[in-house]
């Protein structure tokens, strides 16, 4: 569980997160949405530490994860996977260097075990056969598959996903939902993903916090979304033209 | 001025960070050996032909302006030498390694910064300065001497081999000019000189990258300022330890 307390955070005065509070469940995909420059990935890189909050607290379970200093913060690291938008993969290791890499720095494993388990993660996202292959060889796809692989090669209780569907097709950004969401089950971590991809929302979507303009402005589950009385929610969900007709078909 | 402390502020804060104690140090290993083939090893095609032809040209030049009966003739291959070891295989080379080599670190560090790759690493728990660093600084620092010794032998076999090409001198004369008044302590000056141009290259190029921002546009921007910055550090540096070892 990653509970967020009153989260103020601003940048050269302009405040970015106005207060919010929120509790995100172990073994569901919990989902943040919202428009571009709501503050969404302000947010999940504030989760993650990789920006300090100016107020409030980040729990991870039961530890205040945003008091940690550095090397404090370093143990709960090894706990978290982060699948990045571009993916994050380290340009000159291949596929199976960037899933080995964290066995390589914190484990005392084996090599041999290290490549079991390193096929074992990218045999889970499918990439097998892609070990050898730099990310510059790479599909948009199976970018995004390898830094999954990374982000699971240390099973990790925690999983954040800063827009995994970015610039992918949309049978693709299913396979990857649903890669995420199995994931999620399987190993009954906490995981959090930040998008505005609404088939992501109708599709994994057990948890949803919208951001709006800095402030949670509702949550609730997939269910409710498409019933809920609050017109910036219901202008951010119907906003593509297929779906105001939906909308209107339904009606 | 202000944003001039605060650089040197944030550069001893990185530095500080480079240095910490390293998470594995096997992992390191392996990547030294790495960052000397392509910092180091890479360099030496580069260094060979500037060399070669900079002693030709230094040979040449002393050969046209030294020719006077008061002049012995090996005076220009003890020039020649004077020249290559105290300056050029250390300065002049530095300056030439700080283009190629600095633009290189932080373009690949600005890159790595802006695709998120360093917030990745800093996400799995890797002190991602050091990693990504620290590797390249010991690199250089062990390798860049061994540069300088390269350059210098090359550099005084162009020489030699302008001497026999052009008939210019005569090439014994030439030999005989760098055995003349030879002290080891310029090669160990000359040395020194070098491991420190290295670690200012490198770490000044590092910390140009790794606090790059926003797009190719900035990472652009970021090599510029590290070729620029490392060069006028250099030049610094170069005076001041003159001063120190040489007098």
């Amino acid at each position: 569980m990653i509970k967020v307390e009153n989260v103020v955070k601003s940048f050269e005065g302009r405040t970015v997160l106005k207060d919010i509070s929120v509790e995100f469940g172990t073994g569901q995909t919990n989902l943040i949405i919202g428009r571009s420059g709501s503050g969404k990935t302000v947010l999940l890189k504030s989760l993650v530490g990789l920006h300090d909050v100016d107020e409030g607290a980040i729990y991870y379970d039961d530890v205040c994860f945003s008091k940690l200093d550095f090397r404090a913060r370093k143990d709960i690291r090894r706990d978290v996977g982060m699948i990045f938008q571009g993916g994050a993969l380290l340009d000159a290791s291949t596929v199976a260097e960037n899933v080995k890499l964290p066995l390589d720095l914190f484990t005392e494993q084996s090599e041999e075990e290290k490549m079991e388990r390193v096929n074992t993660c990218l045999k889970r996202v499918n990439l097998e056969h892609a070990h050898h292959l730099y990310p510059s060889e790479l599909s948009g796809g199976m970018v995004k598959r390898a830094a999954i692989a990374r982000a699971i090669v240390m099973n990790p209780r925690y999983l954040f996903c800063d827009e995994p569907n970015s610039g992918l097709d949309p049978q693709t950004s299913i396979v990857i939902d649903n890669l995420i969401s199995d994931i999620t089950k399987e190993y009954n971590i906490t995981t959090i993903i930040n998008t505005h991809d609404m088939n992501s929302v109708m599709e994994i979507g057990e948890k949803i916090v919208f951001i709006y303009e800095g402030e949670k402005w509702w949550e609730g589950s997939k269910d409710d979304i498409l019933h809920a009385d609050n017109q910036e929610l219901s202008d951010f969900v119907f906003a593509s033209a297929m779906a105001k007709r939906a909308k209107k078909a339904s009606k | 001025m202000f944003k001039f402390f605060e650089s040197i502020g944030k550069y001893t804060l990185l530095m500080q960070k480079v240095f910490s104690r390293p998470e594995k140090r096997s992992i390191y290993y392996r990547r030294i050996w790495h960052e000397m083939e392509a910092l180091g090893l890479n360099s030496i095609g580069l260094t060979a032909i500037i060399s070669i032809f900079i002693g030709s040209a230094v040979t040449l030049q002393m050969a046209i302006t030294l020719e006077s009966p008061f002049i012995p003739q090996f005076m220009i291959g003890y020039a020649t030498r004077e020249v290559m070891i105290l300056e050029f295989s250390s300065t002049v080379v530095a300056l030439i390694l700080a283009g190629k080599v600095g633009s290189n670190i932080a373009s690949e560090i600005g890159t790595m910064r802006i695709t998120e790759q360093i917030d990745a690493l800093e996400i799995m728990g890797v002190n991602s300065a050091s990693y990504l660093i620290l590797p390249k600084i010991v690199a250089t620092v062990f390798f860049f001497p061994f540069l300088a010794i390269f350059s210098m032998l090359i550099g005084i076999g162009g020489g030699y081999g302008i001497a026999v090409l052009t008939g210019i001198m005569n090439p014994m004369e030439y030999i005989d000019g760098l055995r003349y008044c030879f002290y080891t302590e310029e090669i160990t000056y000359a040395l020194t000189k070098m491991v420190f141009f290295a670690f200012f290259i490198t770490s000044i190029s590092a910390y140009c990258g790794y606090y790059a921002k926003g797009n190719s546009l900035e990472v652009g921007k970021a090599s510029t300022k590290a070729v620029v910055v490392s060069s006028i550090v250099i030049m610094i540096c170069n005076l001041v330890l003159t001063q120190i070892i040489r007098t």
